[in-house]
């Protein structure tokens, strides 16, 4: 195990994968990591590809870090298919999470990005939850969120909001993360770029936040909504 | 940091920033900065980076805070590091070069200045690497290394002209420019098109490269193109390079200084060496 900068990088052994709607679960032994702040993230090896892919943490079981999984490109195929038994690298918890000191909190999520929030959820005492989904199928991963409200393409998480939201927390995509900034500017918002390394090596992962290029490991992955660019 | 009889193991320019990664960059034995520019840059439009089959393309810009602000606000903090630190420097014309070194030239922290001759993601300045070095040799007395691409014409050639000039040594290789394609779009995945193409689709070009240049100059070769394991680095010395650097390994773990350096002496051992130093130009006629 090596340490870098308060975050670990440890070999951990696949306790269990499961099949959740359109997604899959990846639960791992924890060794001797630490589960962190929700929105925090893990690089983990994609076995055959050169780069690890990050992850959100999505539940913090005892004993265990799990990862929800959405296989769409060969290294989230290569972890979904990862076998009980099988081991893979994992190095974190890395960047920035949720500001958890919310006294109105509403988790808002879209496809996805659902991924942090059963392990914020749980950090959070049960808070409630909008959270939209393409499928049905792709909704079954709202039965992580306990009460999460559910609506289905074409109704947009931002149209089921109330009038008066209360601290967003959001995570999705980006179309959804604009909408949710434009409505909500102090929304704390978990963004996503693709990422080489994940603790600021690479310079990979900028996204254009108070108007200059910054590394999103470095400055998020969570942001407020009148930090990014207003448009999307 | 490790004992001085070993192979000296550095990260390649731009990819690791001790300011974030401490602990990763004290266990080189020299640290060596992302390249700077005369000016602050943003860098390029994302997306910068894409995986591929065999390695990666990165399309970053030199992204940086010029070399005002990394004189008052980075290099302060490096220098409380305690790790040797060497200074890429990266320009648009001659006069930047000498701007720069100039500028770097008191700076007693700076153990050696590399000329970054060879970034393939912005415009080249239009002098070629030998008069690039020449201008730089006359504002420092620093130990001066030319780094330069493996898509060279002649490397062999460029490699003399740089020595010509007064270059100390030579980093071979910056990365080579590649592109790809999104499958779905057929557009290419980077936002500015082509980027430069570095992991272990690389390490074959730069083993030639330093093989090249170890027969037609007689100055040190920092080694470096898609080093993964301490058998890479062994194959870089065998070919000449005295020093290896290390840089896409180190996206995917950050552990590889400490690795690379302990496989390197095994595998030195198994051809019954006594370490990866006398590997150093076995390979060579």
């Amino acid at each position: 195990m090596i340490e870098v900068a308060g975050a670990r990088r440890d070999r951990l052994r696949v306790a269990g994968v499961e099949s959740i709607g359109a997604y899959r679960l990846l639960r791992l032994a924890r060794a001797g990591l630490e589960p962190g702040i929700p929105g925090q993230f893990f690089m983990l090896e994609a076995p055959g590809r050169l780069l690890p892919r990050p992850f959100s943490l999505c539940l913090a079981p005892t004993g265990e870090l799990a990862f929800l999984i959405d296989p769409i490109g060969p290294g989230t195929r290569a972890l979904a298919e990862l076998e009980q038994g099988e081991s893979i690298d994992v190095f974190g918890p890395l960047g920035n999470g949720f500001d958890l000191s919310v006294e109105r909190p509403l988790l808002v999520g879209g496809g996805i990005g659902v991924a942090p929030f059963p392990y914020l959820s749980e950090r959070l005492g049960g808070p409630p939850a909008v959270l939209g989904f393409r499928t049905a199928l792709h909704a079954e991963a709202a039965a992580l969120v306990p009460g999460a409200e559910v609506v289905l393409d074409p109704t947009l998480v931002t149209d089921a909001l109330p009038a008066d939201p209360g601290d967003v927390l959001a995570c999705g995509p980006e179309p959804m993360l604009h909408a949710v900034a434009r409505l909500v500017p102090d929304a704390q918002l978990a963004w996503e770029a693709p990422m080489a390394c994940g603790y600021g090596a690479c310079y990979g992962c900028v996204v254009e936040t108070g108007g200059h290029n910054r590394r999103l490991c470095v400055v998020g992955p969570v942001v407020r909504g009148h930090e990014v660019p207003a448009d999307g | 940091m490790a004992d001085p009889a070993s192979v000296p193991i550095l990260n390649a320019s731009g990819c690791l920033d001790a300011l974030t990664a401490p602990d990763v960059a004290q266990a080189l034995d020299a640290f060596v900065t992302k390249t700077v520019t005369p000016e602050p840059r943003e860098g390029n439009p994302p997306p910068r980076i894409a995986e591929t089959d065999d390695g990666m393309l990165n399309s970053i810009g030199l992204q940086g805070p010029g070399i005002e602000g990394f004189l008052e606000h980075v290099l302060p903090r490096l220098e409380l590091l305690g790790v040797p630190l060497w200074v890429s420097v990266g320009g648009f014309s001659a006069d930047d070069y000498v701007l720069m070194c100039a500028a770097l030239d008191d700076q007693r922290s700076v153990a050696t200045i590399e000329l970054n001759l060879s970034c393939p993601n912005v415009e080249e300045a239009p002098e070629s690497a030998g008069q690039l070095v020449t201008a730089a040799r006359a504002a420092t007395s620093k130990p001066l290394y030319a780094k330069l691409s493996p898509a060279t014409w002649d490397i062999a050639e460029s490699a003399r002209a740089c020595v010509a000039a007064g270059a100390d040594g030579l980093s071979l290789v910056n990365t080579i420019r590649g592109l790809a394609l999104d499958p779905a779009r057929m557009r290419p995945r980077l936002a500015r098109g082509a980027g430069g193409y570095s992991g272990p689709g690389l390490r074959p070009i730069a083993l030639a490269c330093v093989y090249t240049c170890a027969q037609a100059v007689d100055v040190p070769i920092v080694g470096m193109g898609g080093v993964t394991t301490g058998r890479d680095a062994l194959e870089l010395l065998a070919a000449g390079a005295s020093v290896v650097a290390l840089g896409t390994v180190l996206f995917r773990d950050p552990g590889a200084p400490g690795r690379v350096r302990g496989e390197l002496e095994a595998e030195a051992g198994r051809y019954r060496m006594e370490t990866g130093r006398d590997a150093h130009r076995i390979a060579l006629p």
